[in-house]
């Protein structure tokens, strides 16, 4: 095992550490990958595999998940050849490699980044890699999860391992406590119009501070999840009581006195007294409000309080002219009120808000209500959408008027066939607000589920917080 | 993988910020096989309005940038999506070395392992060097050895990992060298197991269902 620098370390130091196989000279260290997540694009993978009469290295800790190309809407109807085909193949691939794969009819089947963590497949002190960007959420458990690309995700099945220098490290601090309405998705979004889309490259972000402290395992997902939208390949939350007592009893978590033991484990890993990061970030918690993004990056974020910016008014000229084309495409004009902004469609989903506790915030806002434009609700798993309709949620988005699916990346990928028409303009509980992200020439505004709630029952971009104190 | 050492092509200008992966190949193309080449699907919906015909005064689709084999874009480029697609796309097209103040990690990691290069540039050269392209349709030297970018009366230095530097000077693929590991990684498998026994999943049968 490569040798522990000494010295106070942080949490992410300890999981460098307990991963590193050798490191070489030029510090490029050999790591190895504890769960590897493979869904439909890990074709490419497997054909590279193919071309070297390889096969996996590791079956019994590579696990397969259809969510990328899964259609949400499945009972009665064909699917689409082309679709139907990447399903197959992952089916062929992992059968062929003895993989277990959560397919199209598993009733535990979901988005990979839902079931990970539902499973008990995610653990804290865990590296965990998948061909997608978003593995960044499973770091809400104090793991280590990030996206590879296609060359990796066949070394990885062929070696069990990758090659990776070590990133700087980044505390972001989260004090204080949030409004009634504030989720972690606003901390998350007021990070990234922060410090910028590209904010965190190059560096290993953990969370920390009470606001942090305070969410449930689904708001910690939710903030890990978004770390890549700030150019942070990874981001994580020391595990903690919350993180332990989700853990329990979950089908693939060590059980009985094994989880005794792990959890003890599992509480150890924390920052040193004194362990230093590279760089150091500070929000107060009261202050966020709810978010919403008027561009065409995440990082286009603001309170939804305030205006559309006016790109006369910022004196860089590249600043300017990238505001100047994002208004252009998203057809804001410069001093619009945000709350003034019509929509056209909703969508309630995604690796990002699509757990049981995303679902209850958004019915929270939809009940009793009708929104004023069409939109999908496609809930994070097949066991999220069971336990919903156990609680009668479904019953409360369907009364609104919106269309409640089954489980899968749906409209966030725009590779499913759920996507908005051209033109249209989507409040969606992704993120990603890119140009034809949601399909081509649609536009998106990213926002919490009760926000999306919000949007839906006012027909245009909406403050929540009115809606939920007529409430209480 | 074809080794990078220097190249002397035409390079176009893409003066864009936080141009994703999204951009570079949209999702819907992704089915496709590879075998196909993804070349013309780069920048899809930048390149072709809806009905199919190229946007003229995107740069990509002018004379005297057609044929580059170099980009040169404003900061965050390749953020988003893990999705090794945009890089096919882009060496697929043709291109061999982007230029830009910075990039996405996933997407500059996976271009070396397809021996296209990421070269980092200060902000203010990355404007010096666009706005050379759109005055004069040149030509840019990229040297991989000395890390420098050339063109009429101007040369600009470029950062990349070294190790990456060596890859994509070598043509070298991971994972031979990872194979050589072997005994290390036993060896390290057979230490780890008893420090973490906790991470063997529990539990790898198809049948059973858990209770949330």
């Amino acid at each position: 095992m490569a040798e522990s620098p000494s010295g106070p370390r942080t949490l992410f130091d300890k999981l460098w550490d307990s991963h590193a196989i050798v490191t070489r000279e030029d510090e490029q260290t050999l790591l190895w990958v504890d769960r590897h997540f493979v869904h439909e694009g890990s074709f490419h993978a497997f054909n590279k595999l193919k071309e070297r009469g390889a096969s996996v290295a590791h079956p019994e800790l590579t696990f397969g998940i259809a969510d990328h190309y899964v259609p949400t809407r499945r009972s009665g109807r064909s699917i689409d050849p082309a679709i139907q085909n990447m399903i197959d193949q992952l089916e062929h691939n992992t059968l062929e490699n003895d993989v277990l794969l959560f397919g199209l009819s598993d009733p535990r089947q979901g988005i990979v980044h839902v079931v990970g963590p539902e499973q008990g497949l995610t653990l804290p002190g865990l590296l965990i890699v998948c061909g997608d960007s978003h593995t960044s959420t499973h770091g809400a458990f104090g793991a280590w999860g990030f996206g590879i690309g296609a060359s990796e995700v066949a070394h990885v099945l062929m070696t069990q391992t990758l090659w990776q220098r070590k990133p700087k490290r980044m505390r972001i601090t989260v004090d204080g406590t949030l409004a009634l309405g504030i989720g972690a998705k606003d901390i998350a979004l007021s990070i990234i119009a922060r410090i910028g889309a590209d904010g965190a490259q190059g560096h290993a972000v953990e969370y920390a501070g009470s606001a942090v402290r305070s969410l449930s395992m689904e708001g910690r997902l939710t903030l890990c999840n978004l770390s890549i939208e700030a150019g942070a390949r990874c981001g994580m939350v020391a595990p903690d009581d919350t993180t332990i007592a989700y853990l329990r009893d979950r089908p693939f978590a060590p059980a009985g006195d094994d989880f005794m033991r792990a959890a003890e484990d599992w509480l150890r890993l924390q920052n040193d007294d004194d362990a230093e990061f590279d760089r150091e970030i500070a929000l107060n918690g009261s202050e966020i409000a709810p978010v919403v993004t008027w561009g065409v990056s995440p990082e286009d974020a603001l309170p939804i309080t305030m205006a559309v910016p006016d790109p006369e008014s910022i004196s860089d000229p590249g600043k300017a002219a990238q505001v100047r084309d994002a208004l252009a495409y998203m057809d804001l004009r410069p001093g619009q009120k945000l709350t003034e902004v019509p929509i056209d469609r909703v969508f309630i989903g995604s690796c990002t808000n699509s757990r049981i506790e995303d679902l209850r915030a958004a019915a929270q806002v939809l009940s009793g209500r009708k929104a004023k434009v069409p939109g999908l609700v496609s809930p994070g798993s097949s066991l999220v959408k069971r336990q919903a309709e156990a609680e009668g949620l479904h019953r409360i988005f369907k009364e609104a008027g919106l269309e409640w699916v089954e489980s899968g990346c749906s409209m966030c990928v725009g590779m499913n066939g759920d996507v908005a028409q051209p033109g249209e303009r989507c409040a969606s509980t992704t993120n990603r607000n890119f140009k034809g992200r949601q399909g081509p020439g649609t536009r998106t505004h990213l926002m919490s589920p009760a926000m999306v709630a919000a949007a839906a029952v006012t027909g245009s971009l909406a403050d929540v917080r009115p809606l939920i104190e007529e409430r209480s | 993988m074809q080794p990078f050492e220097r190249l002397t092509a035409p390079a176009c200008p893409l003066p864009y910020a936080n141009i994703d992966t999204d951009q570079l190949i949209p999702a819907r193309f992704m089915k496709r096989s590879r075998a196909e080449g993804y070349g013309g699907y780069l920048l899809y919906d930048m390149r072709f309005s809806s009905n199919g015909t190229e946007i003229a005064d995107f740069p990509l689709n002018q004379v005297p940038y057609r044929n580059a084999q170099i980009i040169v874009a404003r900061r965050n480029f390749g953020a988003g999506s893990s999705r090794e697609a945009a890089v096919y796309a882009l060496v697929d097209y043709g291109i061999r070395c982007v230029i830009a103040p910075s990039f996405g990690d996933i997407f500059a990691s996976n271009s070396v392992n397809n021996g296209l290069l990421p070269a980092k540039v200060g902000e203010r050269d990355g404007e010096a060097l666009i706005g050379l392209l759109q005055e004069t349709d040149a030509e840019l030297t990229v040297d991989l050895e000395a890390q420098t970018i050339t063109a009429k009366g101007i040369s600009v230095p470029f950062a990349i990992d070294p190790v990456w530097r060596t890859k994509l000077l070598n043509g070298w693929d991971d994972i031979d060298i990872t194979l050589s590991q072997a005994d290390a990684i036993a060896h390290f498998r057979e230490e780890d197991s008893l420090i973490r026994p906790w991470v063997t999943p529990r539990k790898r049968d198809g049948a059973g269902q858990t209770t949330m």
